[in-house]
C-alpha cells in the first residue's frame, strides 16, 4: 500500500461516515417532533451530505479508477462501505437520534480540527469547511442531550437508554490500522489517541450536565471500518441505491 | 358594542382595504374577516407541512448526491413555509398546536394534491413543475393580500419557492432527454399529476362560496378559474418543449380568447379526495399525527428543562 | 399543568442582514428556551445567508402601541413639517446646505 492508496481508504471512511449519517437523518425529514427541530435536523443532514459529496469526490480522484462521488456513494457493495457502525444505527426515537449524533459530533469536531492542519492540502480544506458545520452540530446535539437528560423523568430514562445502547459503538470511532499509521507518520492525519482524550472530556462534561452516566457494560462492537456491518445497513443501502441499481447507467 | 359603532368600524375597515392599506394584527377587523383568514392561512400551512410527505418519500431514494441535497433542501423549505404561515395565523389568535390538532382530527383541510401517491422518481419532477407551478400562481397574488402578516409571509415563501419549480423542470428535462424508460416515466408522472394539479385552484367560480367576499376583502386577488386558465396557458408550451403530451384530448388553442380550451375536470374525484377518500389521505394525516405524538415527550422535556433553569436563575 | 404551559412559548426574531444595518423583524417561532430560540431562528430564518446576527425575544414581553390610538399618537407629527429640511427656502446659488 502506497501513501495515495492509504489516503484513498482514509478519505472514504470520512466520506462514508458523513454519507450514511446524512442518509439516516434524511429519513426524518417531515417526521420531526416539531417543525423547528425538523428543519434543524434537515440542516444537519444537508451539511453531512455536502461533506460526503466533497470527501467522496476527493476519494474518487485518489482511487485512480475515474470514479465519481456518485459512483462511490451509490454503486459499491455493502462490504465496500467503511463507515463506523454507529452512524448506520436506526433513528429510533428522538433521544436515540440525538445521542447518536452527539457521540459522533464529539468525535468529529476534534478530528476535523486536527485535519484542517493536514499536510494534504485538499483534505485540510475540506476539513476546514466541515469543521464549521460540525461545531454547530455538536452544540445542537449536546444541548439536546442535556435538555433530555435533565428534562422530565421520562426523557431522562429514554436518553439514558439511548446512551446504554449506543455507547458500545463508540469504541470503533478510534479504530486504527496500517492506513492510519502510515498517514499519521506522514503528518496527513492526527494520532487518534489524542482525539480520544478530547472526545472523552466532551462526553464527560455533557453527560454530567445531563445527569447521565456511562453504562457499566463496556463491550465493544466494531466491524464497519472493515466493511462488516449491522443488519440495518442492507436496508439503508436498498433505499440509497434503489435508483442506480434499478436503472443502471442513466443520467438523472 | 352598539350596532351603529360596528357599522362605522366596518366602513372604516373597508375603506382601508379599498385604499390598499394593509391590516395589521391588532387592528379592528370584522369577525368574518378574521375567521376567513384563519381558515385560509391554516389550510395553507397544513398544505405545506403535509406536502412534505409525498416528496419526503423519495429523499432516501434520490438517484444521486446532487438530487438528494436539492430535494432535501426543498422539502425543508416547505417545513419553513408551514412555520411562517402558522405564525401568521397565530397573529390572528389561532394557537398553532390547536390548529394542528384540527388537521389531525380531520376537521381542517389541506390541498388535495398531496393525497396522491408518489410512485416514481419522475413524480419529483412533476410535482416541482406542476404542483409548485400551480402553487406559485396561487401565491404570487397573495403577496399583495390585505392582511400584513400573511402578505409578508407570502413574500418570503415566493422568494424561496422560485427554485422549487425550476428543480422540478430540470428533473423533467433530464428524463425527457434520457432513455425510453425515463421518457415513459416522465409521461406517466404527467398523466397522473396533470388533472390533480388543475384541481389545485379549487372549484369553478360558480361553485366557490368564498370567492366574492374574499376578493372584496383583497384576501384573494383572482378567481379560481382565472388562475387555472393562466396555469394551463403557461404550462402547455412547457410540456411541448419537454416533448410530453398533456393527457387531455379536448385541449385546444382558442385564438379568440388567446388561451387554451381544456377538458372537463372530474369534480366528483376532487370532492372525494377533499372529503378524505383520496389514495393517501389516511397515510398523510397518520404520519403527521404520529410525528406529533412521538414528539410529545420531547416537547415536554424541553419545557420542563427550561422551567428548571429559569427557576434556578431566579433563585 | 395546563396544556398551554407545556407548549413552547412564541419568540419574535430580529435579524441583522449585514454589518452596518439594523436588526429587522423577520417573523416568529416556537422554542423552549433562549438558546434554542437562537438556534431555531438560525435554522428557520437564515438558510439563505439572510443574516449575520440574531436577536430573539419572547413575544409576550413586547409592549405595542394601541392601533385605536393611532390618530392621537401619530397624526400630530404630520403637521410639524418644519422638522423637515424641505420646509425651508434656500436662495439660489447656495450649496453645501
Amino acid at each position: 500500500m502506497n501513501l495515495e492508496q492509504a489516503l484513498y481508504k482514509y478519505v472514504l471512511r470520512l466520506g462514508d461516515d458523513s454519507l450514511i449519517l446524512g442518509q439516516r437523518l434524511a429519513e426524518l425529514c417531515g417526521h420531526g417532533p416539531i417543525l423547528e427541530e425538523d428543519i434543524a435536523l434537515t440542516n444537519i443532514s444537508l451539511d453531512l451530505i455536502g461533506q460526503a459529496t466533497l470527501f467522496l469526490e476527493y476519494a474518487g480522484a485518489l482511487g485512480g479508477e475515474n470514479k465519481t462521488n456518485d459512483d462511490l456513494a451509490f454503486l459499491r457493495l455493502e462490504k465496500e462501505y467503511v463507515n463506523v457502525l454507529l452512524v448506520e444505527q436506526p433513528n429510533g426515537h428522538f433521544g436515540d437520534t440525538i445521542m447518536r449524533q452527539f457521540l459522533f459530533d464529539a468525535f468529529r469536531k476534534p478530528l476535523l480540527e486536527k485535519l484542517q492542519n493536514s499536510s494534504d492540502e485538499k483534505l485540510a480544506s475540506i476539513a476546514e469547511k466541515a469543521l464549521k458545520e460540525t461545531k454547530y452540530h455538536l452544540k445542537h446535539s449536546s444541548e439536546w442531550v442535556i435538555r433530555l437528560g435533565d428534562g422530565t423523568e421520562e426523557s431522562h430514562a429514554k436518553i439514558q437508554e439511548s446512551l446504554n445502547t449506543l455507547y458500545r459503538y463508540t469504541h470503533e470511532l478510534f479504530y486504527t490500522d496500517e492506513v492510519d499509521l502510515m498517514l499519521n507518520k506522514n503528518n496527513i492525519i492526527p494520532n487518534l489517541e489524542s482525539i480520544k482524550s478530547q472526545w472523552e472530556n466532551t462526553i464527560k462534561e455533557v453527560l454530567e450536565m445531563a445527569n447521565l452516566s456511562l453504562p457499566d457494560n463496556n463491550w465493544k462492537f466494531e466491524g464497519g471500518r472493515q466493511g462488516r456491518h449491522s443488519e440495518h445497513m442492507g436496508y439503508l443501502l436498498a433505499d440509497l441505491q434503489y435508483m442506480q441499481r434499478t436503472y443502471p447507467n442513466m443520467e438523472w | 358594542m352598539k350596532n351603529i359603532d360596528i357599522k362605522v368600524l366596518e366602513e372604516k375597515f373597508q375603506k382601508k382595504i379599498d385604499q390598499d392599506i394593509k391590516i395589521e394584527p391588532n387592528d379592528w377587523m370584522p369577525d368574518d374577516y378574521r375567521i376567513t383568514l384563519i381558515r385560509q392561512i391554516s389550510q395553507h400551512a397544513h398544505s405545506e407541512v403535509v406536502g412534505m410527505l409525498p416528496e419526503g418519500n423519495w429523499i432516501t431514494r434520490a438517484p444521486n448526491l446532487r438530487r438528494k441535497a436539492v430535494l432535501l433542501a426543498k422539502v425543508q423549505d416547505e417545513a419553513g413555509h408551514g412555520l411562517y404561515l402558522y405564525c401568521a395565523a397565530e397573529t390572528l389568535g389561532a394557537d398553532r398546536e390547536e390548529t394542528i390538532d384540527d388537521l389531525h382530527s380531520g376537521k381542517a383541510k389541506y390541498s388535495s394534491i398531496f393525497n396522491y401517491p408518489t410512485l416514481t422518481w419522475a413524480d419529483m419532477g412533476a410535482i416541482g413543475w406542476l404542483v409548485d407551478g400551480a402553487a406559485i400562481m396561487n401565491q404570487v397574488p397573495l403577496c399583495r393580500c390585505s392582511y400584513g402578516p400573511y402578505a409578508r409571509a407570502m413574500v418570503r415563501v415566493c422568494k424561496e419557492e422560485s427554485f422549487h419549480q425550476r428543480q422540478g423542470f430540470e428533473i423533467m428535462t433530464k428524463l425527457s432527454n434520457g432513455s425510453q424508460e425515463q421518457k415513459d416515466m416522465a409521461q406517466d408522472a404527467l398523466n397522473r399529476f396533470w388533472w390533480p394539479a388543475l384541481m389545485m385552484f379549487g372549484p369553478n367560480d360558480a361553485e366557490s362560496k368564498h370567492t366574492a367576499q374574499s376578493m372584496n376583502w383583497k384576501i384573494k386577488r383572482h378567481t379560481n378559474d382565472e388562475l387555472r386558465q393562466q396555469f394551463v396557458d403557461v404550462t402547455v408550451p412547457q410540456a411541448e418543449i419537454l416533448g410530453l403530451t398533456i393527457p387531455d384530448k379536448d385541449l385546444k388553442w382558442n385564438e379568440k380568447k388567446k388561451g387554451y380550451d381544456f377538458g372537463k375536470i372530474n369534480w366528483d374525484e376532487f370532492w372525494q379526495v377533499v372529503g378524505g377518500n383520496g389514495p393517501c389521505n389516511k397515510e398523510r394525516v397518520d404520519a403527521r399525527r404520529k410525528a406529533k405524538e412521538d414528539g410529545k415527550w420531547v416537547i415536554e422535556a424541553a419545557m420542563a428543562f427550561a422551567n428548571k433553569r429559569s427557576a434556578k436563575k431566579s433563585a | 399543568m395546563t396544556k398551554n404551559n407545556q407548549d413552547w412559548p412564541l419568540w419574535e426574531v430580529f435579524i441583522r442582514s449585514k454589518q452596518g444595518l439594523n436588526h429587522k423583524h423577520v417573523g416568529s417561532l416556537r422554542a423552549a428556551d433562549s438558546s434554542m430560540a437562537i438556534e431555531n431562528a438560525r435554522d428557520v430564518y437564515t438558510r439563505r445567508m439572510e443574516g449575520i446576527s440574531i436577536w430573539v425575544i419572547p413575544s409576550n414581553l413586547i409592549t405595542a402601541s394601541d392601533p385605536a390610538e393611532e390618530e392621537s399618537m401619530f397624526e400630530p407629527a404630520t403637521s410639524k413639517v418644519y422638522r423637515h429640511p424641505t420646509f425651508y427656502d434656500v436662495p439660489d446659488g447656495i450649496s453645501h446646505m
